[in-house]
């Protein structure tokens, strides 16, 4: 991603011998081409849908076209608007929580000498990234329950005296979906962070312990500008994809009682385009995701490419 | 790293620091297991016994007796065949798929390659959406067949980079003499690059057998009248949401939302499914380690 075009070092000639030598190449390139106009591109068509009274009966090209009716009729929408709000704020809490917790996991981890700490430590974190979203909120919904783990112990503690019901109140909602993703992905996101540290040329730290500087100094000065190019990097891809932080962990999750809270873009998509069959309005709804997410990536680029030389393309 | 030999004491806040990494990573450790391990109780428990609450890290009243209910309901053994398949066959062909890909757009010498690697990065960031790729598998007769599982999302433009990446460390040296001696693409990719590039091929095997395995989504939007399609993660889903109460989604209701499902049995289910993936990622650490960070940092 960091370069899609790579700079030709040789010059290729274009010659019939080298054409010959490289059908293999072209021919393959051929198929791949053609799946994926199919599967990728073809579907762009669709789009045309959100600015349609879309007909399955009528198909693409006999619908009727509606201008930006199923647009406004979004934004009128009160429920909409939410849907977009929820989806921005737990986009925005997932990312930066889960980026907080994988760095500090792996500087954290990255303190333990001795190996037959660590790498248990490591493998036990890889763990919940393999387990399914169903798994995982069947395991929160265990754990959060008024009898569960959670309540038992802040009870213990003396910090609650009456069992909450999580899922019932829509304030701990959005930090329930940001819990869930720290704890499925913290160790598997450290695994970066974790290498970029490793990278860092030790006699750094040598030089620093020579100066007097203790265990945070030195994370201080230097591993955190160590890894600052990784962060940067990742948090460029994912500001991306912010919109797209919410689907399956908010549709397990959530219930009626939170629907306020929960619902995100997808799952509005989801409701009105196909338990609905409003093709359109489903349409209209992704393409406006879609369309904020590819400016969100080149806004974020262009402050990257301001600041710093990271910078995804 | 390691700094010992240049300290002459450790300063206090050193001392105070290194509590907190411990306090952090018993932390860390006991809130990633604990979940899991208390599930693995729970399935091993009475089921009228667990109602009262209280079990922890080891089952209270043993019984076997929810995995034989499990074990003797047909959907699970759809589901599981159905899952199984799916991920041997999408496994096989997707990293095929994706490696030849990948050989391709990293040959330095292909007159394509820049135009063929931003034809699939684009599709990273701009897709149709769910409603026109809906409509695209209903006309491509797709919905309702076991195929859906595997022929739409056979290439990927993330696994294509992270093995191109990898490839491109490759030297040309090596294509250049195999060729020198006569071998054509074909041969260069499976005799030279493929075994070299066996981490990568592992990781990325991984990455798609486990997103296979965990899928319900698909099942659920594709296949949901096909009940000889459903997957693994999809029952489970069912079994689990009869107790989540999603009023929000009209998909419960359908799927008779009223039967509840002892708790015990749920936990079975959930450790059924997950057991095998649990069993086999910790030998195939060292492949998704190093091949995310090949191709991770330098993405």
């Amino acid at each position: 991603m960091a370069r899609v075009k790579t700079e030709n070092n040789k010059k290729v000639q274009i010659t019939w011998k080298e054409m010959k030598k490289q059908s293999f190449l072209m021919i393959i390139s051929f198929f791949m081409v053609v799946y994926g106009i199919i599967f990728y591109y073809w579907p762009l068509t669709g789009w045309l849908m959100a600015f349609q009274n879309y007909k399955p009966k009528k198909g693409l090209l006999g619908s009727k076209f509606v201008g930006l009716d199923k647009f406004k009729f979004l934004f009128e929408d009160a429920v909409f608007i939410k849907v977009i709000r929820n989806t921005f704020a737990m986009g925005v809490i997932n990312l930066v929580t889960t980026t907080i917790m994988a760095v500090l996991f792996a500087i954290i981890l990255n303190e333990v000498r001795r190996a037959w700490i660590k790498k248990p430590i490591q493998t036990i974190s890889y763990l919940p990234h393999f387990l399914s979203w169903i798994v995982v909120t069947g395991i929160l919904h265990v754990s959060l329950s008024p009898t569960g783990i959670v309540n038992d112990v802040l009870m213990r503690m003396g910090v609650i005296k009456q069992a909450i019901n999580f899922f019932a109140h829509p304030k701990y909602f959005w930090w329930i979906v940001a819990f869930a993703n720290c704890w499925k992905e913290t160790g598997f996101n450290a695994i970066i962070y974790f290498a970029a540290i490793t990278g860092i040329d030790p006699s750094l730290y040598e030089a620093a312990s020579i100066d007097g500087a203790d265990r945070l100094q030195k994370i201080r000065y230097i591993t955190l500008p160590g890894i600052k190019p990784t962060f940067l990097i990742l948090l460029l891809i994912n500001v991306g994809n912010v919109l797209n932080a919410g689907f399956e962990v908010q549709y397990l999750l959530g219930n009626g009682l939170v629907q306020s809270v929960s619902q995100t873009i997808d799952i509005y998509v989801l409701k009105w385009g196909i338990s609905q069959n409003d093709y359109s309005l489903g349409t209209a709804a992704g393409l406006f995701k879609s369309a904020v997410s590819i400016l969100l990536i080149f806004i974020a680029n262009a402050i990257a490419k301001r600041y710093s030389e990271e910078r995804l393309f | 790293m390691d700094t010992k030999e240049y300290k002459v004491s450790k300063p206090i806040s050193d001392k105070i620091f290194g509590i907190f990494v411990v306090v952090f990573l018993a932390l860390f450790v006991a809130i990633t297991l604990y979940p899991v391990i208390n599930t693995v109780a729970l399935s091993f428990n009475d089921g009228i016994d667990a109602v009262r609450g209280g079990i922890y890290l080891w089952p209270r009243k043993f019984s076997m007796k929810n995995y034989r209910t499990v074990f003797a309901m047909q959907n699970i053994w759809t589901g599981a065949k159905v899952t199984v398949g799916r991920t041997v066959l999408a496994t096989l062909t997707s990293l095929f798929a994706n490696a030849l890909l990948a050989f391709v757009v990293s040959r330095k010498r292909f007159l394509f390659k820049s135009q063929l690697s931003l034809f699939w990065v684009i599709t990273m960031y701009v897709n149709g959406g769910m409603i026109p790729v809906f409509l695209l598998y209903k006309n491509l007769g797709l919905t309702g067949t076991f195929h859906v599982y595997w022929v739409p999302g056979m290439i990927s433009a993330f696994n294509m980079l992270v093995m191109r990446t990898y490839m491109e460390g490759i030297p040309e040296s090596l294509e250049e003499s195999a060729q020198l001696d006569g071998a054509g693409y074909f041969t260069i990719f499976k005799d030279i690059i493929s075994p070299l590039c066996k981490p990568v091929y592992a990781t990325v095997a991984l990455f798609i057998a486990v997103w296979q395995w965990n899928s319900w989504f698909d099942a659920m939007l594709y296949n949901r009248m096909k009940t000889e399609y459903t997957t693994l993660q999809y029952e489970l889903m069912k079994l689990l949401s009869s107790v989540m109460q999603q009023s929000g989604s009209a998909e419960n209701a359908k799927n008779g939302a009223a039967t509840i499902t002892p708790i015990t049995i749920r936990a079975a289910v959930t450790v059924a499914t997950m057991l095998p993936i649990v069993c086999l990622y910790p030998f195939l650490q060292r492949y998704f380690v190093t091949g995310l960070t090949i191709g991770g940092v330098k993405e």
